[in-house]
């Protein structure tokens, strides 16, 4: 059968198990865009390429399939760059298809060229130009099979017009021919065995659980892992809700907003059993003081992250959920040879400070509105399984700590990168893939400001996301460090609540918009906006822009130095 | 020998793009090449590329376990300094008029160097081997006027086995 490279790619797509693809077309990649329109999969018209990127690793985070985009040479591929950069730091698998110049014409500076392939190399796992139309469908397979595979990442293929315009004997191939590519996935049994005689001799464990329990797929063995060991869990801000919150040995968010007895946890810890984490700046504070007494186990898929940051006692090198499972058998010998370890005096210890240092936040009676106030009660109005997005600053530190989040794979944000603006196309691409859960996204007013036209996106094509903006009309968490940090010189930070008037962009960009402006309507509004089912909603907060993020710990300061809410009269409290 | 100095052996897919992927990363990560010799092998599917590296021992475990990641590169060893052979070339003109030319040509056969080239007043010299020969005669001839050099990369194979060859393979490091 002849087809031409276009219907190749489509069909490679459509084999691949492709059923949703988001974009925007172009000249390049016009061929491409023609045999779509016959083809099964769905596609999703962004406005702006950083859209259909976000929407791609929202997809993916929600249904554990790699995102797929798709859009044209030059500046449609620079636009795509950020969600690319964003998907490489949070391992999200997500598959690109840019066009390209013809390939006879490539360096010639033709319009709309760029070299994507030399510009996307460091924030892709790996990426093609494909210089023939036989190649299409081994390198639809291979891109597949890298992007999900091992530790997950995005990578792009690239195909210039006359490739996807010339003709090729279509062929499906049995597998991938990557000599250099082979993960491993099974953790090596001596180290695990190591690890399960730390674990049962520790007598201060704490298990440090980053995005690595969700790609693996392993939020089940780590509970089974918990449950057989006793042993209490911090989540990263990349696996909030990979341990449910409402569990008694659930402890939170650890890192520079975590709360006290997550960091604390972690410092007064002997043996740090790190699970798919990567000891990131935001959770180890000064790495010099992290967890000072601590023996640590870290399994990672990632050879590179073993001893990157901090020298493990016992590396293992696998698949999260292999390697808890096997993890969970040897910790069962262990018991049975040498007995349960004692841990009520560490549990003890726990249960103390969280009694003493809990989060707070006081939302007075008639006094402004607190962001956090805000999050409760959205927690509290929507079903358990809702899904939650969010955008990068204030808004997302609050949202991971006020948020109770119960089920897996129900918290979206951009954790490595820092994007703002990713919470917008993020909770649309969540929802096209989960069209059975409420999606609901906590945004900023600066970050709904850099992404807010895909709701128009959302609108055309039904996709009934419902945003929380808490418009405290700064550049919050900027301010936030002004504040702490430079005497209050308030440096470009200041955005006004009014301008623009979210209601009736919202409204324009035909969503329902309503504003909030006292802590008594928040709670209807929310009702409100949860029985809209046939369109977006917008819901402009306007919340204490005084309000700051507690605790936290300052940029290079040991996790000692926790500083608590200055309202919180207590001692420990700086 | 300088002890920063160690050399990698890395066997790669011979594909276009390649030599970016490996030098990018380098500079992406904040390391220093020192000197870089790429060419297919006996199987032309794979290159080698012979690089020495400047790092201490803790960041060159991290260096080599991020090449390892990359898509195309099949395998890297670590060639030890007494566990390898390491070759260069050299070409290198030197000045060498009439008064000088038979002093240039003596040095020339002590280091069994070859002229490849003769002009009125100078030579081009090609010089092979380790390293440190070719410093030596760089050192020997610059007081007559070295007017230009070129060494190529660092080329090495592991010794062959009197005893068996320790090839320090870093992707296996422990895990």
């Amino acid at each position: 059968m002849k087809l031409t490279g276009a219907q190749a790619l489509i069909k490679s797509l459509e084999l691949e198990g492709v059923e949703v693809m988001f974009g925007l077309p172009g000249g390049a990649i016009l061929p491409v865009y023609d045999p779509l329109i016959d083809s099964s999969i769905r596609h999703i018209l962004v406005r702006h390429e950083q859209g259909a990127g976000h929407m791609a690793s929202g997809y993916a985070h929600a249904t554990g399939r790699p995102g797929v985009a798709m859009v044209t040479s030059g500046p449609a591929a620079t636009n795509i760059v950020t969600p690319l950069a964003d998907a490489y730091m949070d391992s999200v698998p997500m598959v690109v298809v840019t066009g390209q110049v013809p390939y006879s014409v490539i360096g010639t500076d033709a319009f709309q060229e760029c070299d994507t392939v030399g510009i996307t190399m460091p924030v892709t796992k790996h990426n093609w130009l494909i210089t023939d139309a036989r190649d299409i469908p081994q390198i639809v397979r291979e891109a597949f099979h890298v992007a999900t595979t091992g530790r997950p990442g995005p990578v792009l293929v690239d195909i210039p017009k006359d490739i996807a315009n010339q003709t090729m004997e279509w062929y499906w191939p049995d597998g991938v021919d990557l000599p250099g590519y082979k993960p491993t996935v099974k953790g090596h049994p001596k180290q695990i065995k190591d690890a399960a005689r730390l674990i049962n001799e520790a007598r201060r464990p704490v298990i440090y659980a980053g995005g690595g329990i969700l790609k693996a797929r392993a939020a089940e063995a780590l509970r089974a892992f918990v449950e057989l060991t006793g042993i209490p869990v911090v989540t990263t801000l990349m696996a909030r809700g990979a341990f449910p919150d409402e569990h008694e040995l659930c402890l939170g968010m650890p890192g520079m907003h975590g709360n006290y007895t997550a960091i604390t946890s972690m410092q007064k810890t002997d043996l740090l059993i790190a699970l798919g984490s990567r000891f990131d700046d935001r959770v180890t504070g000064k790495v010099g003081a992290f967890a000072p007494d601590a023996k640590v186990i870290h399994v990672d898929i990632d050879p590179a992250e073993q001893g990157k940051v901090r020298r493990p006692d016992v590396p293992i090198v696998g698949d999260c959920r292999n390697v808890i499972e096997e993890l969970v058998k040897a910790v069962r010998a262990e018991q049975s040879k040498h007995g349960k370890p004692e841990l009520g005096e560490w549990i003890g210890q726990i249960r103390q400070w969280q009694v003493d240092f809990p989060l707070h936040y006081d939302q007075e009676e008639g006094g402004a509105l607190k962001p956090q106030f805000v999050i409760e009660k959205l927690r509290e109005l929507t079903p358990d399984d809702t899904i939650l997005a969010s955008g990068v600053g204030q808004h997302q530190m609050w949202a991971s700590q006020y948020w109770k989040f119960h089920h897996p794979y129900t918290w979206i944000n951009s954790g490595g990168l820092g994007t703002m603006g990713y919470a917008v196309p993020a909770a649309i691409g969540a929802k096209v893939g989960r069209p059975d859960r409420m999606v609901w996204a906590v945004d900023g007013d600066g970050c709904f400001q850099m992404t807010a036209q895909e709701l128009v996106t959302a609108t055309a094509e039904r996709i009934p996301v419902k945003i929380a903006i808490l418009n405290n009309a700064y550049l919050g968490m900027v301010r936030q460090w002004q504040e702490l940090f430079y005497e209050e010189r308030y440096s470009e930070v200041y955005l006004s609540p009014d301008l623009p008037d979210y209601v009736k962009w919202a409204e324009a960009m035909g969503c329902v918009g309503m504003r909030v402006d006292s802590p008594d309507d928040v709670g209807p509004t929310i009702e409100k906006a949860n029985e809209i089912n046939d369109r977006p909603v917008v819901i402009d907060f306007r919340t204490d822009y005084r309000e700051k993020v507690y605790p936290m710990v300052a940029a290079g300061s040991s996790n000692d130095d926790v500083i608590l809410d200055p309202s919180m009269d207590r001692p420990g409290g700086r | 020998m300088n002890p920063r100095h160690h050399i990698l052996a890395v066997l790669v897919e011979n594909k276009a793009g390649v030599l970016t992927r490996v030098a990018a990363l380098f500079s992406r990560r904040g390391f220093n090449i020192v000197s870089l010799a790429v060419s297919p092998t006996e199987d032309e599917r794979f290159s080698r590329m012979t690089i020495v590296v400047d790092a201490e021992e803790s960041p060159l475990e991290q260096i080599v376990k991020q090449l390892n990641k990359l898509i195309p590169v099949i395998k890297i060893s670590e060639i030890a300094h007494d566990q390898g052979v390491e070759r260069e070339l050299m070409l290198v003109t030197v000045k060498a008029s009439a008064d000088a030319r038979s002093q240039v040509t003596d040095l020339t056969a002590i280091f069994e160097a070859k002229i490849v080239d003769v002009g009125y007043e100078s030579l081009t010299i090609m010089v092979a081997g380790d390293p440190e020969k070719l410093d030596a005669f760089s050192d020997l001839v610059r007081p007559f006027g070295i007017v230009e050099a070129q060494r190529t990369g660092r080329i090495a194979l592991p010794k062959l086995a009197r005893q068996p060859v320790k090839l320090r393979s870093v992707k296996t490091a422990r895990a």
